[in-house]
């Protein structure tokens, strides 16, 4: 078969930093779940731990029925935050190296005691007010990317296709709008 | 649960940190590169989560059928199946909006600090923001709900 040059061009423009880091890091947010999955039949979600981490400071009936849970999910959110740390201190440092890695040119770089760092440009108000509706939504919605989109989507569960399908949906119109506003970065 | 397995949290916590470094390797931790597959420009984003979701899946289909329960908490093995209702339309498209905005959600915003993304603190200062709000009214109207049923 001939490659069709019009054709590799195309999927260049679509994927412009390939697809491998993609690929492998969704293997191991996969691999992630797996392990605290096959150790205690729990399939965990990333926002829960918003509502169980406030129940330590509010008496609220919303908050305190996550207090059985709320211990593991703040040592689960701590590996999280870590294993970012890590990967830092590995890949994005270059103390390890791999083809699979697609640096890309986002953000800024920084160094701290021989760790390379990464900070974002986007505006902290697209952040904070962006934040805000990530808090309602996700708990409202009962899941985030993480509980509908890799354990739900998992579960082949209708509930989390149709979730999924409406934040996506939903987010990338917000994204095409904020930028036709000439909002960058 | 105080007397839950000593292996518990240690295991937790491993699952977490493979879990971060995914989304630092996948670049999820990053804002800038949501926006750009939002807006079309990097097609990568699903390749993370639905190659998450494949993996997930294959476990969460295999390890019923393996084992009857989890060896550290006695707990079977299920799937996350959670019941429909408008709450999910509503809620999925208040995130939606809040997604396309910021570029970041929550696993991605932990993941994101702990890259070193100081400034990824206004989003997680938000999200707390915004789940405390959305459990502030909802303990209320929870509240007068059952109030009501008790005066009938």
């Amino acid at each position: 078969m001939v490659a069709d040059p019009v054709l590799l061009q195309a999927v260049a423009e679509l994927f412009p930093n390939g697809v491998s880091r993609y690929a492998v890091g969704g293997l191991l947010v996969g691999l992630g779940t797996v392990v605290v999955y096959v150790g205690t039949g729990i399939p965990a979600g990333a926002s829960t731990f918003l509502e169980s981490t406030l129940s330590y400071v509010s008496g609220r009936s919303r908050f305190q029925r996550y207090v059985g849970s709320r211990d593991w999910r703040l040592v689960f959110t701590a590996g999280i935050v870590l294993g970012g740390l890590a990967f830092a201190a590995t890949v994005q440092s270059g103390v390890v190296t791999t083809s699979l890695y697609e640096p890309g040119t986002t953000g800024r770089l920084y160094e701290v005691a021989g760790v390379t760092l990464w900070t974002t440009d986007v505006q902290p108000w697209r952040l904070f007010f962006g934040g805000i509706l990530v808090g309602i939504g996700t708990r409202i919605g009962k899941g985030c990317t993480s509980g509908h989109g890799v354990c739900g989507v998992g579960s082949a569960s209708k509930t989390s296709l149709v979730g999924v399908a409406t934040f996506l949906t939903v987010a990338i119109g917000t994204a095409q709008v904020v930028a036709a506003l000439g909002v960058s970065p | 649960m105080a007397d839950r397995h000593p292996l518990f949290k240690p295991l937790v916590f491993v699952g977490g940190l493979i879990f971060g470094f995914g989304l630092g390797f996948s670049h999820m931790a990053r804002p800038e590169v949501v926006v750009n597959f939002l807006l079309f420009e990097d097609l990568g984003l699903p390749f993370v989560m639905f190659g998450a979701a494949i993996v997930s899946g294959v476990a969460f289909a295999l390890l019923p059928r393996i084992r009857d329960a989890a060896p550290l908490t006695g707990d079977p093995y299920e799937r996350r199946l959670k019941p429909f209702d408008r709450n999910v339309l509503i809620g999925g498209a208040v995130f939606g909006v809040g997604w396309g905005l910021s570029g970041i959600c929550p696993g991605a915003a932990y993941a994101s600090l702990g890259v070193g993304n100081v400034t990824i603190l206004w989003a997680l200062g938000g999200m707390f923001v915004g789940a405390y709000a959305q459990g502030y009214w909802r303990s209320r109207s929870g509240a007068r709900d059952a109030a009501a049923a008790g005066a009938d």
